[in-house]
């Protein structure tokens, strides 16, 4: 299949790249760019392992395609962290002990991101949905729920 | 500082822990909430190829032809196997599943033909291109119909579809029992198909180096065993006296998924062999729930008796397993079955058989509790029945047959350290049972017993350890114990932190590799806390000795004057010496000496002897849950509205760890219970997908309450006993039991779904008809 050009920053950084048009995002960070953080559990977006944010939303990358996300600002787990210092909720899902396998983390993380950036007032309910479609076998939840709570609750006390 | 406590009637010191007791992260969390943790999602080798493996189109036939000629000429396609192509690998202790089917298929599930080529997609292709004509055979799904005389055979050379497998016990004397009991249950009870459902697909990469020398990376819970199995596909290969090492990526989730070694590595390994490339197969997630094992389907019949005072005199149970059309380590979950169906209470007079039985359905597995789950569903069940009939509360039921401390179960089981008493106490206090309610709610509880200080299944039961300290202070632990998520290189690195004085950071647990990590049988049977923990226990001790002797010649100050914490040797209080100095001393001196120790523990349990008595655990673990639920009886939905779940733990080595085992059993249980099932049929996997196989969500978490019970085990490393599968046990009884409280039926069938609650509500008032039945159209009976 012809490659087409896709400018895209990941991360932070600006790529120039000529991918297949149905190469899919989560293809390109995992196979292309060694960016192996976001996992495959299903390939057809039901589990939620794959989250990146796209433009600071959550986005399944195994349901994009790597050219529909040209143009965007993509973020992965691997650009959580700022200078080495962990992200709040990178550091609250390790103290809760929202973390068991870890196969689901990352995207748990994102889809948490994507929630603390949108809706910084997320209460219980509001968590529980923006991760309803993520799947975890290890944790049933309860922790990964605190997890969450304990940073917008922070952010709840900043303002 | 010491304290006393109160404890159980009888004083004893407690020690002010540095590490142990305290909620500490897992060490592993950082790399994982980062990114940085490799799965075998993640790991690609140069050269490597990607493997892909053909299953059968039907659940029982001859193989006719295999016809690989257009896969060959594919470009990008390296090899194509059949099983006319390899030597005769047979899979499972059985030894009834070849590799590669030759002949026959017993199941859709079977293995035809692999390949490996360049690029997954090559791969796939490929697959599409084998061309295999098939003779189709009757077939047979249900256990209990393929053990009639005209069933069709899975295996014709075994010629009967029951394994010959010896699970049978009698204890005391069932019948007499039965004419002193003076209240009486018996009842039927199933179970059905579910599945791990590993976060992380399953997946293998082999690699041959050019002296035929093995490096297997895969997911697996037993490497040493797993090394074993390689090591005999390579000897039928012709390969002898050759290195395997097993190399454990991150795993995505065990939960006794990976007990056995599978078709996808032995595959991985001749695709490698014949290929001279590395090879990957990786699992999609259809493919993992098709070509899995599941945790198997059972029929449970149950008749228990008690005493006009609720004493129980008798039980007596007979299963029948689907084993599926190949033999695992699913046919032997009876041998833990009898655990809680001679032990769970006190029960004088049991007897127990139980059937495996070979079908065309995909072949079974162990999971998280192997067999416990599906037993002490009967029995708790029963066991509400019994109290119920007896007029006695159903606590109160419990309490006057509870296990208690220095019993010796009919079975041999030697209960040491017991919390049940105060399991059932804290759930029966948390729940309020016997305050009046409203409509549709109702509160249920049911117990566990399972084993907390190893399981004696194999001839060893035994884990190593190795430590060496560096000039720094910071500790290398070597553990045979495998980490699958559970938490066990953190729970080990605390173990070995406290009795060398350092904090956890400077501990690194080792568990991935064979060619430096020792032995141990694998991550089973809840035995990783107690064996690998005492284990590691026993290590450190050696290097505290060596390290007190040391510090003792170096400072001149008595050994017992030395108190060895915060990286340093105290004396009244005062710190005199670095353990990282007093190290750099001893490396860099002449004749220095090194700071190493191994440790094999093997627990002082005991193998099953012939009528299987045997104390097969150092310690046992005992929990009891309580639910309150409420069920929409237009709907027949259940909801949870509490869960408590309390555990007899030993001691709670890192309670944050301990929380997350109970709360993740505890959800896995309430899945089994109302909504996980793997749709089989006519041996084919109709859900092979989370969009309908109901694996529970954020949405569906419940609030629940773990509630630790230390009951300090002389035999635990400080007193720990094992809690990975406990939480997944009396679940599914706990809430059939709510259930039945709320709205007064009974379900008997798991799982509890709400066409099974408002089905039995119809039949319970006396409706004859529960609807259109969406294949046939026609009216269905209520059950």
């Amino acid at each position: 299949m012809n490659k087409q050009p896709l400018e895209i920053s990941i991360n932070g950084d600006c790529y120039s790249l000529a991918v297949e048009p149905n190469r899919t995002l989560l293809e390109l960070l995992r196979e292309d760019l060694d960016l192996t953080g976001a996992k495959e559990g299903c390939g057809e977006g039901v589990c939620g392992g794959c989250t990146v944010l796209m433009d600071g939303k959550p986005v399944r990358s195994c349901l994009t395609l790597a050219l529909e996300a040209s143009g965007t600002h993509i973020t992965t787990v691997e650009g959580l962290a700022q200078k080495g210092e962990l992200d709040p909720l990178q550091q609250s899902f390790i103290e809760h002990g929202a973390v068991q396998c870890g196969f689901c983390t990352s995207g748990m993380l994102m889809a948490a991101k994507g929630l603390a950036l949108n809706n910084p007032h997320a209460g219980n309910k509001e968590i529980r949905n923006a991760i309803s479609g993520h799947i975890c076998r290890c944790t049933g939840y309860t922790k990964i729920i605190e997890a969450v709570e304990a940073v917008v609750d922070r952010s709840l006390e900043k303002r | 500082m010491i304290d006393d406590q109160e404890r159980n009637g009888k004083k004893e010191i407690m020690e002010e822990f540095t590490v142990i007791g305290k909620r500490i992260s897992k060490v592993d969390a950082v790399d994982k909430a980062t990114g940085r943790a490799l799965y075998i999602q993640d790991l690609k080798l140069p050269g490597m190829l990607y493997g892909r493996i053909l299953y059968s189109k039907y659940p029982h036939a001859h193989i006719i032809r295999v016809g690989t000629e257009k896969a060959k000429a594919l470009p990008g396609v390296i090899t194509v196997l059949t099983g006319e192509d390899i030597p005769p690998v047979r899979l499972g202790f059985y030894k009834d599943n070849p590799l590669l089917k030759a002949g026959k298929v017993r199941s859709y599930r079977d293995e035809v033909a692999a390949v490996a080529a360049t690029d997954p997609e090559i791969a796939r292709e490929a697959i599409s291109l084998i061309d295999v004509t098939y003779e189709a055979l009757p077939a047979i799904f249900d256990p209990e119909e393929a053990l009639k005389p005209e069933a069709p055979l899975v295996h014709e050379e075994h010629k009967t579809n029951l394994l010959k497998m010896p699970w049978s016990l009698h204890y005391g004397d069932v019948e007499a029992a039965k004419l002193d009991a003076v209240f009486n249950v018996s009842e039927r009870f199933s179970t059905t198909w579910v599945t791990h459902c590993c976060m992380g697909t399953s997946g293998a990469i082999a690699d041959f180096d050019h002296s035929n020398n093995l490096t297997v990376y895969t997911n697996t819970q037993i490497p040493s065993l797993a090394q074993k199995d390689f090591q005999e596909t390579l000897k039928i290969l012709g390969v002898k006296d050759k290195r395997v090492r097993v190399i454990k990526p991150c795993i995505g989730g065990g939960f006794g998924s990976k007990l056995d070694t599978y078709a996808y590595e032995h595959m991985a390994i001749l695709l490698a062999w014949y290929a001279r490339r590395p090879v990957k197969i990786l699992f999609e997630r259809e493919e993992e729930f098709i070509a899995t094992s599941p945790r198997q389907p059972t029929v449970t019949y149950i008749s228990m008796g008690c005493d006009k005072e609720g004493r129980l005199l008798y039980r007596d149970m007979s299963m029948v397993l689907d084993n599926g059309a190949y033999t695992s380590w699913g046919a032997t979950t009876p041998s833990v079955m009898m655990m809680p169906i001679t032990s769970l209470y006190r029960v004088p007079n049991v007897r127990y058989s139980a059937k495996c039985v070979y079908t065309n359905n995909t072949y079974s597995q162990a999971m998280r509790g192997y067999g416990n789950p599906q037993a002490t569903f009967a029995i708790e069940s029963a066991i509400d029945m019994l109290a119920e009939a007896a007029g006695i509360d159903r606590v109160e039921f419990r309490r006057i047959n509870s296990n208690q401390p220095g019993d010796v179960t009919p079975q041999g089981l030697r209960i040491t350290s017991c919390g049940l008493p105060e399991c059932i106490e804290a759930v029966s206090k948390d729940l309020e049972f016997g305050r009046s309610r409203e409509n549709g709610v109702g509160v249920g509880l049911a117990s566990l017993i399972h084993v907390g200080g190893g399981a004696r299944i194999y001839k060893s039961d035994g884990c190593g350890t190795i430590i060496k300290m560096d000039d720094y202070g910071k500790v290398d632990v070597f553990t045979g114990a495998s980490d699958m998520g559970q938490g066990s290189d953190t729970i080990i690195a605390q173990i070995v932190a406290e009795e060398l004085g350092v904090q956890v950071d400077d501990v690194h647990v080792f568990h991935q590799d064979t060619d430096i990590c020792p032995w141990d049988v694998g991550a089973h049977a809840s035995r990783t806390t107690f064996v690998a923990g005492n284990s590691a226990l026993g290590a450190a001790k050696k290097i505290r000795l060596r390290l007190l002797a040391m510090a003792s010649k170096a400072t001149g100050v008595d050994e017992d004057k030395l108190v060895l914490r915060d990286r340093a040797f105290f004396v009244e209080g005062k710190p005199v010496l670095p353990i990282a100095k007093l190290l750099r001393g001893s490396h860099f001196t002449p004749r220095g000496e090194m700071m190493m120790a191994d440790n094999f523990y093997d627990p002082p349990n005991e193998n099953m002897g012939k009528d299987f008595r045997g104390n097969m655990s150092a310690t046992y673990s005992f929990g009891t849950h309580g639910v309150r639920v409420k069920v929409d009886e237009a709907t027949g939905k259940v909801e949870i509205l509490d869960y408590i779940a309390a555990h007899d733990v030993g001691r709670a080595i890192n309670p944050l760890l301990l929380d997350g085992q109970v709360h993740g059993g505890v959800l896995m249980g309430v899945g089994y219970a109302l909504t996980e099932q793997v749709i089989m049929e006519n041996g084919r996997n109709m859900n092979p997908d989370f969009r309908d196989y109901k694996v529970l969500t954020a949405m569906d978490a419940i609030h629940s309450k773990a509630v630790v019970i230390e009951t300090i085990d002389d035999q635990g490393p400080f007193g720990a006993k094992g809690i990975g599968e406990p939480g997944c046990v009396p679940t599914a009884p706990a809430i059939a039991n709510a259930i039945y409280d709320a709205i007064g039926v009974r379900i008997k069938d798991l799982p509890i779904t709400p066409e099974k609650v408002l089905a039995a509500i119809k039949k319970k008032n006396g409706t004859v008809s529960c609807g259109i039945d969406a294949f046939t159209q026609k009216e269905q009976a209520c059950e």
